[in-house]
Order: structure tokens, then sequence, then C-alpha cells
């Protein structure tokens, strides 16, 4: 919901502050993700500990492939979530995709399989122009668009479906093989989540419009004022958002082989929850697309190793929901320490 | 752009209420979101009853009270927190929480006479580890509540994993069905009167009710103005909680049912209902009668469509347009009142150009 404008920014004038604070902000998201690495591989340390199969060749191929589409996903919020705004709908998103590009494959099996994947992100980024130009044009709040939106891609998708389902036997060959090659041992899907997320990554630190979308999350007045295209942007960060959605349903089609109109039910707050996880906070202006990704890997990790290490399954998502609130109240808990240390430096500087 | 059209929106204001205050006071009351979605409810209501066999029978106003009186019970008190500008999304975990609870306590032998109260103060206790996290951390609800709706539905399989408890005695399960003898009304629409009562009276009625509207609307300026504002939204999530509990034990009792995966995604519901019904997401606006009928509205329209076996899809998709179009419509018409004030003012302009030149430095100034 709103907050209120951060009063504990410094004033611009005090030099010696702004510099804190860019200092300040370039280590907490670095400390961010190194804390992630570092949470993930002792995770996989200790569950390595008390079972070496964890770590087979098999089940690293797993994992990789559960943590590709909660990583693509996570990308995309975050890059909505920078913007202060946030799209529930892409579980819905991700559905209607998975079954457009699998139906259309089923329909056309001659065609090659490149065109089913751009059907998929094409509904995809469709979803994300309605998203987009219902938050940019008419300035309703995202989160009631999107949950408006939810339901309605939902039905879109049932709708279209109208009870039936395709299934891997359907799908041309070229296609699956999406979702089982390799190249050097690494599987496709996972590398074209690396591929996504090195790309987001590049373009929200090294872009204009990238660091426009931050301007826009930490004060949309004043980005206004400073002539950034806010609407644009924000349309622009939904397209991208709803693309990404389109492309973890090509994969999911791809990996799954069945597809049915409930596909990706239910996975929109798993993925505000990895972003949450990876350190882009709810509000807009701070976190990184690295960290909504290390997030998700953190995610499908907890959820590969509790069966292993034997803890009983339900625990799974009692974890999770610790595992939010731990993150947002360290995030809460730096901030005050970085206020604090500003303060202390404004007096110095003074 | 707001600035131009000032003057002209002044002009056309004053002249309006000197002719007649009442009608326009009474347009304006009108259009009001809450006059729209009740009306929309009344349409809806007459057009199910004239096309739809079957929907204005007694029975089926009976079932239709028994289906949405778990999101209407939860939407009262999402109400008051969504007023003062935070939300709560782990309701329907809270629900499955105390459904679970419930079903491992009647296992382990407790009367239901005890496990009831259990269960409401375990709803109080969830409710407030929400408040307590968003008031005393400081931390932000959407992404609080986010957390507890993982970490209460985890609890509630971890406490009952993928079973479920149905043997609950039949004098409680048809108890909470049943109706108020000699009537059809069942005994869950008294109670639901009762509560909306209860939260309309401290909503609308009370210092504490302007105050959750003062707090939504600028809760800095309510701080100042001397309200505890920690801990009246402490109170507020408290209160949900509980609420949230009560629904879980109706939700178990009406299907016999306790299960933790109970209510799944019924928070969206929820929060829908209360959006449709015209409370503000950023808070500080909105009412009850206007949340009742938004609850209503969704009821009765899904009620309509499945006697008309309209498929449990197409559902979907209505709920989430007339959450769209409920938000969207009154944004146009704003955009569409500014475009006339505009136009206006250049008729204004136009017609006495003397006036508008002297008039136009007072308005910017103003501005």
């Amino acid at each position: 919901m709103t907050e209120a404008p951060d009063t504990r920014t410094p004033q611009p004038g005090s030099a010696p502050a702004r510099r804190g604070n860019g200092r300040a902000n370039r280590r907490l998201p670095l400390a961010r993700e190194t804390g992630l690495v570092l949470a993930i591989a002792a995770l996989v340390a200790v569950t390595w500990l008390y079972n070496p199969l964890f770590l087979s060749e098999q089940s690293v191929r797993d994992i990789l492939l559960g943590a590709t589409l909660l990583t693509i996903l996570a990308v995309g919020q975050a890059t909505v979530i920078v913007t202060r705004s946030v799209d529930l709908s892409v579980g819905s998103v991700l559905g209607l995709s998975a079954f457009g590009s699998a139906s259309f494959l089923m329909a056309f099996p001659d065609l090659p399989f490149v065109l089913g994947i751009g059907v998929g992100v094409t509904v995809g980024a469709a979803c994300g122009v309605v998203n987009g130009a219902l938050v940019a044009v008419a300035r309703v709040p995202a989160l009631v668009v999107t949950l408006g939106t939810l339901y309605v891609f939902r039905g879109v998708d049932y709708w279209w479906a109208s009870g039936s389902r395709v299934d891997a036997a359907d799908l041309p060959e070229t296609f699956l093989g999406i979702g089982r090659q390799s190249v050097l041992g690494v599987p496709v899907p996972a590398l074209i989540a690396i591929v996504v997320v090195l790309a987001a990554g590049h373009y929200l630190r090294s872009y204009r419009s990238g660091r426009e979308l931050y301007a826009i999350g930490s004060q949309p007045a004043a980005a206004r004022l400073s002539g950034i295209p806010v609407d644009r942007r924000i349309f622009g960060a939904f397209v991208l958002n709803g693309s990404l959605a389109g492309l973890a349903g090509v994969l999911y089609a791809a990996r799954f082989g069945s597809v049915d109109a409930t596909v990706g039910t239910g996975m929109e707050l798993e993925v505000v929850a990895a972003a949450v996880v990876g350190g882009v906070a709810i509000f807009g202006g701070s976190g990184t697309v690295y960290g909504a990704a290390l997030g998700a890997v953190l995610l499908s990790t907890i959820d590969a190793a509790l069966p292993v290490l034997q803890i009983n399954q339900f625990w799974q998502q009692a974890v999770v929901g610790l595992l939010i609130l731990l993150a947002i109240g360290l995030d809460r808990l730096l901030a005050v320490r970085a206020a604090r240390r500003l303060r202390a430096g404004r007096h110095h500087g003074d | 752009m707001a600035t131009s059209s000032t003057p002209a929106e002044d002009v056309a204001q004053d002249g309006a209420v000197g002719r007649d205050s009442l009608t326009t006071r009474l347009g304006a009351l009108l259009r009001t979101r809450e006059a729209t979605v009740i009306g929309a409810l009344l349409v809806s209501l007459l057009t199910a009853s004239l096309l739809v066999e079957s929907f204005a029978t007694p029975r089926n106003a009976g079932y239709l009270l028994l289906d949405v009186a778990a999101v209407a019970m939860i939407a009262l008190p999402m109400t008051l927190v969504v007023i003062t500008a935070e939300i709560d999304l782990s309701v329907a975990s809270t629900l499955g929480l105390t459904s679970a609870v419930m079903g491992q306590l009647w296992t382990a032998g407790l009367p239901l006479e005890t496990i009831v109260p259990l269960c409401l103060l375990m709803g109080a206790l969830l409710g407030a580890i929400n408040g307590v996290l968003v008031t005393v951390a400081g931390l932000p609800s959407l992404a609080v509540t986010i957390g507890t709706m993982a970490a209460y539905r985890g609890l509630a399989y971890v406490v009952l994993g993928d079973r479920a408890v149905t043997d609950f005695p039949l004098s409680w399960t048809s108890g909470v069905t049943g109706d108020v003898p000699g009537t059809e009304i069942p005994w869950i629409g008294l109670v639901l009167l009762l509560l909306a009562a209860v939260f309309g009276a401290l909503l609308h009625a009370t210092p504490l009710g302007r105050g959750l509207y003062a707090i939504g609307a600028n809760p800095e300026a309510a701080r100042f103005a001397g309200m505890s504002v920690r801990w009246i939204k402490l109170w507020m999530f408290v209160l949900t909680g509980t609420v949230a509990a009560l629904a879980g034990i109706y939700w178990t009792l009406r299907y016999g049912s306790a299960r933790a995966d109970n209510a799944f995604a019924l928070e969206l519901s929820v929060v829908a209902a209360v959006l449709l019904g015209g409370v503000s997401i950023f808070g500080g606006r909105g009412s009850l009668p206007g949340v009742i009928a938004g609850v209503l509205l969704f009821g009765s329209i899904s009620n309509a469509l499945r006697l008309a076996s309209v498929s449990e899809e197409a559902l979907v998709a209505v709920t989430g347009l007339l959450l769209i179009v409920s938000v969207v419509a009154p944004n146009l018409t704003d955009r569409i009142r500014e475009l006339r004030a505009q136009r206006a003012r250049a008729r204004v302009a136009a017609q006495s150009p003397t006036t508008t030149r002297t008039e136009q430095p007072t308005g910017g100034t103003n501005a």
C-alpha cells in the first residue's frame, strides 16, 4: 500500500551524505546477493553431506530445471516491482502462453517449432500490454489491475481449453527437445534462464531507460518532474514481464509436454516471494534481478533439499514463509542501520 | 492541466449550488462508488430473477448466503484494514490453519465447546503476529502477509498433513447450515447481519472509525492529531485474524471436513470484493455498505451463472472483468469530467475575455 515518502532521504545539497548514500546503496544489494549465494551453498553442502546423491548429475539437472521457470518469472517481476508496481497475473499469463504455444504446435506440427516459441512469447507480451495499458494509461493501481487480469487471463485460458489438454504425444519432438537437451551438462532451459538474467541485469544496470525504472520506483513524482516518461517506462516494464512470463510458459510446455488450463495456478505469490527474498524492495526503487534470480534458486533448492534431508515435506511452505519474513526483516534492519550511519555521517560533514 | 481547469470548475460548481443544492447533493450521492455497486447488485439480482429459473427462491437465497458467508465475514475486518492503507493477504491461510488445528484437536478427543474458543484465540494470535510485524517492526504489510500466508498455510500442512478430518458430530455440521426455526433464513445469515452491524457501527459511527480514515489518508497527520496509529493498526490485524478463524470454524463445519488446503486462494476473492465495493487500495476511502454490496454482487452473479449451468470457468473471467471495470470506470469518468471542465473554461473565456483575464492570475496563485 502507500507509504509516506521517506523523510530520512538526505537533502540534496549535502554532498557528503549523498555520496554516503550512493556507497550504502552499492554495498547493500551486493551484501544481499553474497548472502544468498552463501545460503544456497550452505544448503547444498549440508544436503550433500547428508546424502551425496543430492549432487548426482540427474539430481543437479532436476534442480536446475526446477529453478528455471521461477527464475525467469522472478526476473520479470523484479523489473516491475522496481517501478513500485506489482504483477499478480504472471501465473495466469504463464498458463495461457503454455497452452497457446502447445496447441499451436499441435495444430501445425510441420511448422518450425521456433514459431511455437514466438506464439507463446507473443501471447505473454499481449497480456503485458493489457496490464501495462491499464496501469499506465488508465492510472489504476497495479495491485488491483493485475488481481483482475489474474482472473481474466485464467478465464480466457479455461474458455480456450474448454476441458481439453495437450499431451506430449501431440507435440513435435524438436519442441520437446528444448526441455531435454543439455549443452555441456547444463539443460537448455537453464541456459535460457541464465541469458535472461544476465541480459535483464545488464539492461537495468547500464541502460538509461533501465536506470529510469529505479528513479520511478524511488520517487515517481520526482521522476516525472525530471522529464522521465514515467507512463511509457512502466508500460514497458509490464510488457517485458509479460513476454518473460510467456517465455516461461513455452518452457513449461516444452519440459512437461502435457498442458491443461490449470498450469501455473497460484504461482504469482511464489514469484513475488522469490523477488522479496532476493532483496527487491516491495515499494520499488531498490534491488537487482540477480538478487531476484538467486531468491528463486534458493526457494527451488529448498524444495529439492527437504525431501533429501528427510524433513517432512509439509514443512516446505512454512520454511518459505519464515524465509520471506526473515528477508524483509533483514532489509528493514539494514535500512535502519544505514539511515543511522547516514545521520552520523552528516553530522561529521557539517 | 488541473491548474488550468480550476477557475472554470469553481464557476460551474458555484452556479450549480446556487441553483439547487439538494439535487446536487443527491447527484453526488448517486455518483459515489457505493451507489454504483449497489445499483449493479440490484440490476444483477433483477436480471437473474427474470432470466434464471429458481434463482429467486428462498431456498436458493439460503444457499447463496451459505456460499458467500466466509468471504463476507472476512471482508468486514479487511475493509477496516484496507481503509488504514494496509492489507492482509494471510486470511485464507489463517482459515486453513484454524481448520487443520480444529481437526487435529477433535481427533485428539477435545469437545468442540473447548475447541471453538481455542481456535478463535489462535486466530487472534495469528493476526497479532501480522500486526506486530507491521507496527512494531515497521515492515510493509503486503510483504509481511505474503510471508505469513505461506507460513500459516505451511503450518496447516504440518499440523494435519494431507489428511482430512470428517467425523464431526452431525448436530454441529447440520446446525451451522440450519435455518432459524420456523423460517427459511439460515442461522449464518443472522450471524452475518450481527457482524455487519457491529463493524458498520464501528467504522461509521465511532471516533475510532473516523480515525481509521484519518490514518489511511495520512498516518503522519493522524499521529500528530494524537491517535495511537500503531495500536489501532495492531488491533485491526487482531480483529481480522479472529474473524478469519471464525470463518475457518464455519468452513470446516459447513463442508464437514477439516483440511489444510481449505479455502486456498480465498484471500484474492476477499480483496477483490473489498476493492469492488469502492474501498481505495491506498486507504482513506470506502464504506461498509459498498463492500457488502460487492460481496453479494460477486456471490449472486456466480450463483446465477451456476444455476444457468454456465461453466465454472466463465465465472473466473467475470470476477476479473468486474473488478477491472469497477476501478477503470471511475477513472475514465474523472478524465471525461476533466475534459468537459476544460471545454467549459474555453467557452467562458470566449464569452467574456475581460473577466477571465483578471481572474486567471488569482486561480494560478491559489493552485
